[in-house]
């Protein structure tokens, strides 16, 4: 049996991204074994966190993607003896590869880069574990690996996009719920299907992308259904830098108070000195 | 806790039927509930299980104590640099220089054992990267310690051969440079912790660098008080204005009518705690202490002073902790970072 070698025909240059289609999922978890397969990632544990089938509740550096089970409140059945009714949705979360990234802004290494494919890249030979990229994603995606001493995050698989091949999640995913793409189609993309989604009823679903916010829109957008906070995706998400101003005016004043202080301080000690002895 | 057998759940479940129906004239609940129901649900009112969003710092426990000591380092650095320029206190100035540079010293290691590997550190230097308050802060750092070298090798060159024209240019450069880099130094973290997406922190972002800075202004005098100049006016005057200010912080705190979601861990809990005794620590304790030792009779001055700058102190090293174990709480609420205002 030959591999399926499909390539994208994707140029450097290009920007890619991700669709994640919650309305197509099925909670199978084939692009976190598929991930953690082409990218080597070791295991995080096999145990069920208790809510509903999920393993890790949260990405991670050893899990890139991450298969979410939201499970709604039950609604009373119809009639009779019929069971209650439950929501269940599913939805494979993976790093945002913002546009403006928190974590590429905050890396003091330059390990944190951006791709020809317009993705963040964490270059694992440059990181030296400061761990600020960790407080500085809006996302909580990035975490450091204690016993390797470096940050871990999803590479948006560049080695395979390089070679003109989807990314490991998406070519594994049964349903196309992953989609790999475009950035440009993949927009188009979501919007169509929104379309399609509203039309048959399913009036709650939503596509997000936060363009609006300082994150200015991300490279892995996800169709959802209901809101976004349900799926642990903040609503309004802020890139970490737009706080930078205001912190650096306030260490100025304080730095020429520091000085002023210093120099006054003295100042007034002498008078006061030469005051007494005469 | 009483355990239960199924027999009892179920004639329990009936009960609380017949109560329903009797207050309300409605059984609006479904008949068939599971034993250990309600489940955790994912909905926008719980998040996704109230699961939180943001991770928490990773960073080891030297990292508070290298705020500690680097913001007590850069106003040292600032007192070398200027005090026996203005005053006749050469001998302060220079305890300051040398306190200065071993401070310098002290933060590399500090970072160099949390990052686990000392070519790591270079790394930092890769870049210069202006919108990383962690690039900054390296090159500070290097900027600063190249300045307390070059400081005290002129002084030590003065010390051996007198006034020499190399040790002066020496002396000058080291000098303006630690004063130019204490400015950031002193108060650099405060902005490195601020401009983040942890929200107690970035709600504070202003107030920060502040507090962190006369904090680090306070140790600084502490110390060299400690070091055995309890008895300098000078001192005392940096003592007095920095104890006033986090005074006057911690009273505008106190007051604040309607404290917000995120400044939660800063009242509440172990980090809260911290926090509060920080803020007494170098705030009203140390003001008064002060100001007792200025209106005191000639024996108790020495006393009162050297227990203003121990407070000085520890006051400095609780609100390091106090703000970095605050960081971790408020990371872990779920509900911040989903909220559609703020």
């Amino acid at each position: 049996m030959s591999a399926s070698m499909e390539t994208t025909g994707i140029q450097p240059g290009e920007i890619t991204a991700f669709l994640t289609d919650s309305t197509l999922c099925i909670g199978c978890k084939a692009c976190e074994v598929a991930c953690k397969e082409w990218n080597e990632l070791e295991q995080d544990g096999l145990t069920l966190s208790g809510f509903s089938y999920d393993n890790t509740m949260a990405l991670g550096h050893s899990t890139w993607r991450h298969v979410k089970f939201v499970e709604g409140t039950p609604e009373p059945g119809l009639g009779g003896n019929a069971p209650q009714q439950l929501s269940w949705e599913f939805s494979s979360d993976v790093c945002k590869h913002c546009e403006v990234a928190g974590c590429l802004e905050a890396c003091p290494t330059g390990a944190l880069v951006r791709t020809e494919f317009g993705g963040v890249y964490l270059q694992p030979d440059i990181c030296n574990g400061c761990a600020y990229c960790v407080v500085s994603c809006p996302f909580g995606v990035v975490q450091k690996n204690e016993e390797d001493g470096r940050a871990f995050k999803c590479t948006f698989c560049t080695d395979r996009q390089k070679d003109q091949l989807q990314p490991a999640c998406a070519k594994a995913c049964p349903t196309e719920s992953i989609k790999f793409g475009r950035l440009d189609d993949l927009r188009a993309h979501a919007r169509e299907r929104l379309e399609t989604l509203h039309a048959r009823g399913m009036h709650d679903a939503q596509i997000y992308d936060p363009t609006d916010t300082s994150v200015k829109g991300i490279h892995s957008m996800f169709l959802i259904r209901g809101e976004p906070e349900t799926y642990n995706l903040p609503p309004r998400p802020e890139v970490p830098t737009v706080y930078l101003k205001e912190g650096w005016r306030s260490a100025a004043i304080q730095g020429i108070t520091l000085i002023a202080g210093v120099a006054l301080s003295f100042l007034a000690a002498r008078a006061k000195r030469n005051e007494v002895q005469a | 806790m009483e355990v239960l057998e199924s027999a009892d759940i179920r004639e329990l479940k009936l009960d609380a039927i017949r109560r329903e129906a009797k207050e309300k004239g409605i059984v609006e609940a479904p008949g068939i509930r599971p034993v250990g129901s309600p489940f955790p649900i994912a909905s926008p009112q719980t998040g996704y299980y109230g699961h939180h969003l943001l991770k928490e710092p990773q960073w080891t426990e030297l990292i508070p104590l290298y705020f500690f000591v680097g913001g007590a380092t850069g106003s040292l650095g600032a007192i070398g640099a200027l005090a026996d320029l203005i005053s006749e206190e050469k001998d302060v100035a220079l305890t300051a220089r040398w306190m200065a540079l071993g401070g310098a010293a002290l933060s590399g290691v500090l970072l160099i054992i949390d990052l686990g590997r000392p070519s790591r550190f270079l790394n930092m230097l890769r870049v210069f990267k202006p919108q990383s308050t962690m690039s900054m802060g390296s090159w500070v750092l290097s900027g600063f310690s190249a300045s307390a070298g070059m400081a005290s090798f002129a002084d030590l060159l003065h010390q051996f051969f007198g006034p020499t024209v190399a040790g002066q240019i020496l002396g000058a450069l080291g000098r303006a440079g630690s004063a130019l880099f204490a400015m950031p130094f002193h108060n650099y973290t405060g902005v490195l912790i601020g401009a983040t997406a942890i929200p107690v922190w970035n709600s504070h972002v202003a107030q920060l660098p502040r507090e962190f800075g006369m904090s680090g202004l306070q140790s600084a005098t502490s110390l060299l008080e400690l070091a055995g100049y309890e008895s300098r006016t000078s001192l005392n005057l940096l003592g007095l204005l920095s104890s006033a200010t986090e005074t006057f912080e911690f009273a505008r705190e106190l007051a604040k009518p309607n404290p917000r979601e995120e400044d939660a861990p800063l009242r509440k809990g172990a980090s809260g705690a911290l926090v509060t005794t920080s803020a007494v620590l170098s705030g009203p304790l140390p003001l008064g202490l002060r100001i007792a030792a200025m209106v005191a009779p000639k024996r108790h001055r020495r006393k009162l002073r050297i227990a203003a700058a121990i407070a000085g102190v520890l006051g400095s090293l609780c609100l390091r902790y106090g703000w970095v174990k605050a960081g971790a709480v408020s990371a872990q609420d779920w509900k911040l970072p989903l909220r559609r205002n703020g």
